[in-house]
């Protein structure tokens, strides 16, 4: 009885922490209709917070944070698309206020970077390798002289004692 | 071939050499104006109670190379750079309009009268929403205004005097002659 009654009763006095670690965004102001609240917090989630650099603004408690999430409410319930809230934060802080870089010419490098990167590091590790096991085996066949291959026959006889041994 | 076992070496050193420059030269929190050569957003604005007529866009575009300084009373960094300003009136080097950002007028023109008054006009921001036009995103940030009316440049932080040799009188013998 009590072996079952323990982990549901902690479970219960846990659950409100659950609950409200997943609902402590910051909220000002709600918009009515809760389909246009979840694209403001969607926006939001992907805007960065220009004086906590690494979070959103949806994230920050930043009082420049608290205006731009009511500047995001506040286009959307004028009625402006996703991309035209977006644009309209671009034209003000620039590309840097969107956590997602868009891909054009500048951002270039970012986005191919790593991948170029990489091909570059395979390919310069198939030469490296494939060098390697080629000279390993020329080396193997061709570089022993006279004198060592009578050195390794006499170490490679079974009844006669090794020096070194 | 004989020194290619410096190669790791002169990868790291490279890298160093990027990573050293990055760590002292770039400054992350400076985030560079999008609105350079473009004109100044509209805004009209009242007054500091007190301190001169109000602030609109038009009053930016004066034929001459202007700066607006976006300032506000509880902002202590203002503080470091106000009596530059200060300087700059007495010399009369240039004129400095003031965006009064997310502060109580009262106490922006108590600010005012215990600091003094750079400003030529003055604009009260209440709610901060022509600084978000503007894309201040901290206080106090420096713009240096064209005589169309256009954004040249954009001086985050406070303006010292090398910096304003530095960054803005170019600007203002270039343009402004």
């Amino acid at each position: 009885m009590t072996s079952i009654f323990r982990p549901l009763a902690l479970a219960l006095l846990l659950a409100p922490f659950i609950v409200l670690s997943a609902a402590s965004v910051f909220i000002e102001e709600k918009l009515d209709d809760p389909a246009q609240e979840a694209r403001a917090r969607e926006i939001s989630g992907e805007i960065r917070c220009l004086v906590c650099q690494n979070q959103s603004i949806l994230d920050s408690n930043a009082d420049l944070a608290k205006d731009l999430r009511q500047i995001v409410r506040e286009r959307i319930s004028l009625g402006d698309t996703d991309d035209q809230v977006r644009s309209y934060l671009v034209e003000r802080y620039g590309d840097w206020v969107l956590l997602n870089p868009p891909f054009k010419m500048t951002t270039l490098f970012l986005w191919l970077g790593p991948a170029a990167i990489f091909l570059f590091g395979a390919f310069a590790m198939i030469v490296f390798l494939r060098n390697r096991s080629r000279s390993v085996e020329g080396e193997s066949t061709a570089r022993l002289s006279a004198k060592e291959e009578v050195e390794i026959e006499q170490l490679l006889k079974p009844d006669k004692p090794g020096k070194n041994s | 071939m004989r020194f290619r076992f410096l190669t790791p070496v002169l990868a790291f050193a490279g890298i160093a050499v990027v990573m050293w420059y990055a760590l002292f030269n770039l400054n992350p929190t400076e985030i560079p104006t999008e609105l350079i050569n473009k004109p100044a957003p509209e805004f009209a604005l009242e007054p500091v109670p007190g301190y001169g007529p109000g602030l609109a866009q038009s009053d930016l575009a004066t034929g001459k190379v202007v700066l607006l300084n976006v300032f506000a009373s509880w902002c202590v960094a203002c503080m470091a750079e106000h009596p530059f300003f200060m300087k700059l009136k007495a010399q009369d080097t240039v004129d400095i309009y003031g965006l009064n950002y997310k502060d109580t007028p009262d106490a922006a023109a108590q600010w005012l009268a215990r600091h003094g008054n750079p400003y030529k006009r003055t604009g009260v921001d209440l709610k901060g929403r022509v600084g978000i036009d503007f894309g201040v995103y901290g206080v106090p940030e420096t713009f240096v205004i064209s005589p169309d009316g256009k954004i040249l440049d954009k001086i985050i932080g406070p303006v010292s005097e090398d910096m304003f040799d530095a960054r803005i009188r170019p600007l203002l013998n270039g343009a402004g002659s």
